[in-house]
């Protein structure tokens, strides 16, 4: 098999599979961190009964992405040293700098979070999971400086074939990861409101000895959910505007255009032919995308055949386009499920005005399914950043089958392509096992204690 | 001093860090079966590391990004070169990792005894695996013109190689002996300083072996002299102080001695490397260097502006961690969180 599909394969299976769980922990931090203020300000047991139960589903589902993020920071020199060499100058400190920054503040400050119950003070407990929370999504910032680089390299020069930094704040500063960040941020808000609606739905519907626990965590998912996809989908429009600009090949096969056009239409539906590059068959609506991409009724996109001309008088020969099916599908995919979680958030806070959470509608039932639309739609929003990259690796200056490791064979990357897929496959049986039994278990006895070594009777004086 | 110098200094440093931390926590995950023999001893053996191993680990991945950012063409000659040791190393950290956080999680003893054994590979593998590499860092490794590796997986076990994986082993696991003496009371305490006493002359012996296999295997005499000054002899005689503390039973001076062991023995390694990152064995003009694998000099400028803020930071709050959870664990603690 061809070592470059098979890495990239590699790259796929572990990056999906880092980023099923990274989004719960980016935004659970927060909602966790945010029931014990509500404990320490209060003193109320209720929100510190929200914060054991939701913080331990927090960790089970922590563990996984810490372990995983080692295997995305080794694989670039195991499967990509060339792209390494390459761009390490550049690459190399945003992944360097978010160890530094963030990981040590996260692992170390959730050790004390996890065993500093009887140890801390209230409140300095609470500030040390506000410090997770703080960790955990800067790292998930220099992350996306790094990655934002790979979509629009900035701040670099070429020297001896390899890209040098010539300004660290434009790599800061570049113009993708302003539009890139917020949407990442609010997604994993977004992940886990639905999370916490979904359980808490089950509770209510199931009925439970504490209501109380499981109305508020309700009402908070319903209050941070709306307000996190409504970001989410306006930092999303923004980040395609921008896309139109800076890679407008990624668009033009989000959106199975083949032709340049003025003003352009947006496809309801494609099937299409990917070698010819044209439809076979088409809904499209007239004059919407350039309603999308530039706020008013007409304005020039440019389509796959004429950016392919363009490409190849500019770097010469070769395919620069991506593939279509998957950019297009997961595009559309992700949209709709933003909308879908858009009408859902809207829905949980009417209930939730409607003081309509005492006596259940039976909607409420299947919102322990919607706790997966989040997921979708994380993970069909980066295969599309990614893979409407392609052919290049960085965008317009590298291509992926001159990024790989020559010195790996292919034998060795099936190899570990198997392994790492049965090892994930057993663990994330385990994860789900373990969130699906605990989430069901509601608030047990002991989760009641919450550290404090006495038996529980001092709670209820609280 | 120019930047190169001090960012293979701070590599250095990290990877000091990395093995005086996590080794004392791979030494309690391989101590682990030997050392608890109940469900409840377990849980005060792995609460003796269970706020630091994640916070240790760290080291690692920091001394990775480094190494990417500072030396990019070790990072990539390295990681691609040493591919199957590496990933055997991820499998391990994975499920060990989520061993720690996994395994309290259900009743059955089936399924503890699977992560208890996760903990136990997951600690003993790494280890072996560290010693490996960093002994073929030293050693030299079929490096070609253009900076690839061109050995195969089995260049790597090599006898000296798999010597100095050993004596991490053996190293690790006193270090994390005397960790216990440390942090715990009672019968596995008892357990613990035995094991500490019967380990101590073991590694003093892989120790001094490795000691003259280096000399012998590495060109160390060309990098450190006949006489290799005081940070490697240094090494020797703090081995020698913990099998007295040990004995005495001064844990505290015991455990900070062990560190200092580990800590002069990996620089040692780093001076025989000095100012090279990885030896070639095929012709030293294709050893990377210091210089030859470095980033430019505007990112290791901006790097070394980061580091110094931030390093000194991540001491206070990881030391002020350690100073949170001093106590000593017992079977009355609370275990369960």
């Amino acid at each position: 098999m061809d070592p470059v599909l098979l890495a990239r394969l590699q790259f796929a299976a572990t990056t999906i599979y880092h980023f099923f769980f990274v989004p719960l922990t980016l935004g659970l931090s927060i909602l966790v961190a945010l029931m014990e203020t509500l404990y320490v300000r209060t003193d109320k047991p209720v929100y510190k009964q929200m914060t054991k139960f939701w913080g331990k589903l927090f960790l089970i589902n922590f563990a996984i992405g810490v372990v995983t993020g080692i295997v995305l920071e080794f694989q670039f020199g195991m499967n990509w040293s060339e792209y390494s060499r390459f761009v390490g100058d550049i690459f190399g400190a945003p992944l360097a700098i978010e160890a530094l920054l963030a990981f040590f503040l996260e692992s170390t400050f959730l050790g004390l979070w996890i065993f500093g119950w009887d140890r801390l003070s209230k409140r300095v407990h609470m500030a040390t999971m506000w410090m997770v929370a703080l960790g955990a999504n800067v790292s998930a910032l220099w992350i996306l400086i790094a990655n934002s680089w790979m979509q629009e390299p900035v701040g670099y020069a070429l020297e001896n074939g390899r890209a040098v930094m010539t300004d660290f704040f434009a790599l800061l500063f570049n113009p993708h990861v302003l539009v890139q960040v917020p949407h990442v941020l609010m997604s994993g808000l977004t992940t886990a409101a639905f999370f916490v609606l979904g359980i808490s739905a089950y509770h209510l519907v199931r009925g439970t000895d504490k209501p109380d626990v499981f109305r508020l965590s309700f009402q908070i998912g319903a209050i941070v959910g709306l307000l996190a996809t409504i970001w989410v989908i306006l930092s999303g429009h923004s980040q395609a505007q921008h896309m139109v600009q800076a890679q407008p090949m990624k668009m033009a096969a989000a959106e199975a255009l083949w032709e340049t056009e003025d003003p352009a239409g947006m496809s309801l539906f494609t099937v299409g032919d990917e070698d010819e590059l044209r439809d076979v068959w088409a809904i499209r609506v007239p004059r919407l995308l350039s309603l999308l991409a530039y706020n008013q009724l007409d304005g020039e996109v440019q389509g796959m055949t004429d950016l392919q001309e363009q490409y190849e008088t500019q770097y010469g020969p070769g395919d620069y386009v991506p593939p279509v099916a998957i950019s297009y599908w997961s595009f559309r995919i992700m949209v709709g499920l933003g909308m879908a979680m858009l009408l859902l958030a809207g829905y949980s806070l009417f209930l939730m005005l409607g003081e309509q959470l005492e006596n259940p509608p039976r909607m409420l039932r299947y919102f322990p399914f919607f706790i997966f639309l989040p997921y979708l739609a994380n993970t069909t929003g980066w295969i599309l950043t990614e893979v409407g990259r392609m052919p290049w690796v960085v965008y317009g200056l590298i291509r992926v089958e001159d990024a790989v490791s020559p010195n790996v064979s292919a034998g060795m990357v099936l190899t570990t392509l198997i392994a790492f897929t049965l090892l994930y496959g057993a663990l994330m049986a385990a994860d789900v096992y373990l969130l699906q039994k605990f989430a069901r278990k509601g608030v047990t006895e002991d989760v009641l204690p919450a550290g404090e070594e006495g038996p529980i009777p001092s709670l209820v004086g609280d | 001093m120019d930047l190169n110098i001090l960012w293979f200094i701070l590599i250095t440093v990290l990877y000091t860090g990395f093995f005086i931390l996590e080794g004392f926590d791979f030494g309690v995950g391989i101590l682990l079966p030997f050392i608890a023999r109940n469900d409840q001893e377990r849980r005060v053996v792995i609460n003796t590391i269970g706020p630091h191993w994640d916070g240790n680990e760290v080291w690692l991945i920091t001394a990775g990004g480094a190494t990417f950012a500072a030396f990019p063409h070790w990072y990539a000659t390295f990681f691609s070169g040493f591919y199957l040791p590496l990933f055997l190393l991820l499998v391990a950290l994975i499920i060990r990792g989520v061993a720690f956080e996994f395994r309290s999680k259900e009743d059955d003893p089936r399924w503890r005894a699977v992560w208890d054994w996760s903990i136990f590979v997951g600690s003993l593998v790494p280890a072996l695996l560290f010693g490996v590499a960093f002994a073929n860092l030293a050693r030299g490794v079929p490096i070609d013109a253009e900076m690839q590796y061109v050995g195969g997986f089995w260049n790597l076990l090599n006898p000296y190689a798999l010597l100095i994986g050993v004596l991490a082993v053996v190293g690790f696991t006193l270090h994390g002996a005397t960790f216990l003496n440390l942090k715990t009371d009672g019968v596995i305490l008892e357990r613990s300083r035995r094991v500490a006493r019967r380990l101590w002359p073991v590694v003093v012996v892989v120790l001094l072996v490795s000691f003259i296999a280096t000399y012998m295997a590495t060109d160390a005499v060309a990098q450190l002299g006949v006489n290799p000054g005081v940070i490697p002899i240094g090494a020797g005689l703090s081995i020698l102080a913990v099998g007295y503390f040990v004995r005495r039973r001064m844990d505290g001076w015991a455990f900070a001695l062990s560190m200092l062991t580990i800590g002069l023995t990996v620089v040692t390694i780093f001076l025989i490397l000095y100012p090279r990152v990885m030896v070639s064995s095929l012709d030293p003009a294709y050893s990377l260097t210091i210089y030859n694998a470095s980033s430019s000099d505007y990112t290791l400028r901006v790097m070394s502006i980061v580091a110094a803020i931030f390093v000194p930071i991540v001491l206070i709050y990881q030391g002020w961690s350690y100073w949170v959870f001093r106590q000593r664990i017992t079977a009355d603690s609370h275990l369960e969180y």
